[in-house]
């Protein structure tokens, strides 16, 4: 199982839950489980045409998705992700859906 | 461990500064050329609210010798919360005059400029020329991207803190060989259709332990000590008190840093980060009543059924007698109202209440109407004895 980190602005959709299991092999697969059990989550994760929104970073441990092998980053037991959203300060802007 | 900023002219320090940074000056990590160094130092603060407090407060006692300051705004009373430079004698003052003040007295040795203006693409990059250090405290994403770019086309290293309810980030960006904040966020989030209570707020606290964080970065730049945060993403979880570190790399495909930058001057970031052409707010075409006609039909003892839709804990601080349902658990419990019966719901302003008739309309809801103002409105113009939060 890997454990996904869900950041505050996040974590009204995932029934205020701030991990989230999923059982995955690929970041890819692990972010559709995570969309699967949370479904309201998908908008704020994904535009419309199913890209990852590009304000938000997936890490794999502490490596940005980007420059390892994007979705298809294979994990490991033991293997954190984390969804790291852009935040602006105190203000308080939250992750909105357009 | 490379000092980022250029050499400057010696500093002098007199007998008073040797005594006052005695506790630098025994440290050889400091001693007498790194104290020398802070006051060579320009420091440029964006913002003295939140982060800016405590950035100002602790670059000012460290003895950094010239400390520049950005912001056009008036201390509100709902800043004293967190923006601990500012006390309750000064709401309704200028926030530069309020922050000058105590700054001095804290140290009378500080070369103040401030700066009441809002920081724009015409401005930023004549005033980041004249620092070493940009420290970002703002507020909002076109600002980020503003300061950003400026540092980056400028080359100057921007120390950025951001923070959200209980969580917070910091980095150093904009350092020769480090990244820059558009490598981490290339885009910036659209802009939200409705100003959202339920998701604002902000532990008072928070500003305070990242504004520090960014103080230290600071100063350890202007040191060439320690390691910096540059490369590094520091994430702050203050209610689990955990900090974990997220590598960030230089993207060589970044349009302002990268090696064939396309950003080569400043852009319209209000355009860029789409606010302008917004929508208007999605609670100007729902079907609403105000709060005076409620408390007609209220003292008429009409047969309405209002439906509040804020959180538990809004509720405790003030309510109509309103059933509660939040307005996230709706959708679940939508079979709990009768659609039969009026209603009118209301949140804390009128963002949340107007997402909600929306939802109730679509879902074949017909007398359901949104009270404008929220809450708030009643208190203001209904009841004064009901408290305003």
């Amino acid at each position: 199982m890997t454990k996904i980190q869900i950041p505050s602005p996040l974590r009204q959709y995932t029934e205020k839950q701030a991990t989230v299991s999923v059982a995955a092999k690929t970041v890819g697969d692990a972010l559709t489980g995570l969309v699967a059990q949370h479904p309201e989550l998908k908008r704020h994760l994904y535009s419309d045409d199913g890209k990852l929104r590009a304000f938000v970073n997936v890490y794999v441990n502490d490596e940005d998705m980007r420059y390892l092998q994007k979705e298809a980053t294979a994990l490991h037991d033991g293997d954190t992700i984390s969804i790291v959203p852009s935040i602006a300060g105190g203000l308080a802007d939250p992750v909105p859906v357009p | 461990m490379a000092t980022a900023i250029d050499a400057q002219p010696e500093a002098v320090l007199s007998n008073d500064e040797i005594l006052r940074y005695s506790r630098h000056l025994i440290m050889p990590e400091v001693g007498m050329t790194g104290q020398q160094k802070l006051k060579a130092a320009k420091v440029l603060c964006i913002g003295a609210g939140g982060l800016g407090s405590p950035l100002a407060l602790y670059l000012t006692a460290a003895g950094v010798g010239t400390l520049g300051i950005v912001d056009f705004d008036v201390v509100d009373y709902t800043n004293l919360q967190r923006q601990i430079i500012h006390t309750t004698n000064d709401v309704g003052r200028k926030k530069l005059d309020s922050a000058a003040e105590k700054l001095k007295a804290i140290n009378p040795f500080l070369n103040l400029r401030t700066f009441e203006t809002r920081l724009t693409s015409a401005n930023a990059l004549d005033l980041f020329r004249e620092f070493d250090i940009v420290a970002d405290g703002t507020d909002n994403f076109p600002t980020r991207y503003l300061v950003n770019d400026a540092c980056v086309l400028t080359g100057k290293p921007n120390v950025y803190g951001s923070i959200f309810r209980f969580e917070g980030q910091a980095s150093v960006f904009a350092t020769e060989d480090g990244p820059c904040y558009r490598c981490l966020y290339p885009e910036p989030p659209p802009p939200g259709l409705v100003p959202s209570c339920a998701e604002g707020g902000v532990l008072g606290i928070l500003p305070g332990l990242v504004g520090v964080i960014q103080a230290t970065e600071t100063i350890k730049l202007i040191l060439g000590q320690g390691e910096s945060l540059a490369g590094r993403l520091l994430l702050v979880d203050s209610l689990a008190m955990k900090f974990r570190e997220l590598k960030l790399r230089k993207n060589p495909d970044c349009p302002v840093c990268g090696k064939n930058p396309t950003v080569t001057k400043l852009i319209d970031y209000e355009e860029f980060c789409g606010i302008r052409g917004q929508e208007e707010p999605a609670g100007n075409d729902v079907p609403s009543i105000s709060v005076e006609d409620l408390k007609k039909k209220l003292d008429a003892k009409a047969d309405i059924f209002i439906l509040d839709v804020r959180e538990p804990h809004e509720y405790q601080i003030c309510n109509l007698s309103g059933y509660l349902i939040p307005v996230g658990d709706l959708p679940k419990r939508v079979s709990e109202l009768d659609s039969s019966r009026e209603i009118i719901a209301h949140c804390k302003m009128g963002g949340r209440s107007a997402k909600a008739v929306n939802f109730l309309r679509r879902s074949g809801f017909k007398k359901v109407y949104n009270l404008t103002g929220g809450i708030t409105a009643w208190a203001e113009k209904i009841d004064p004895k009901m408290p305003k939060y």
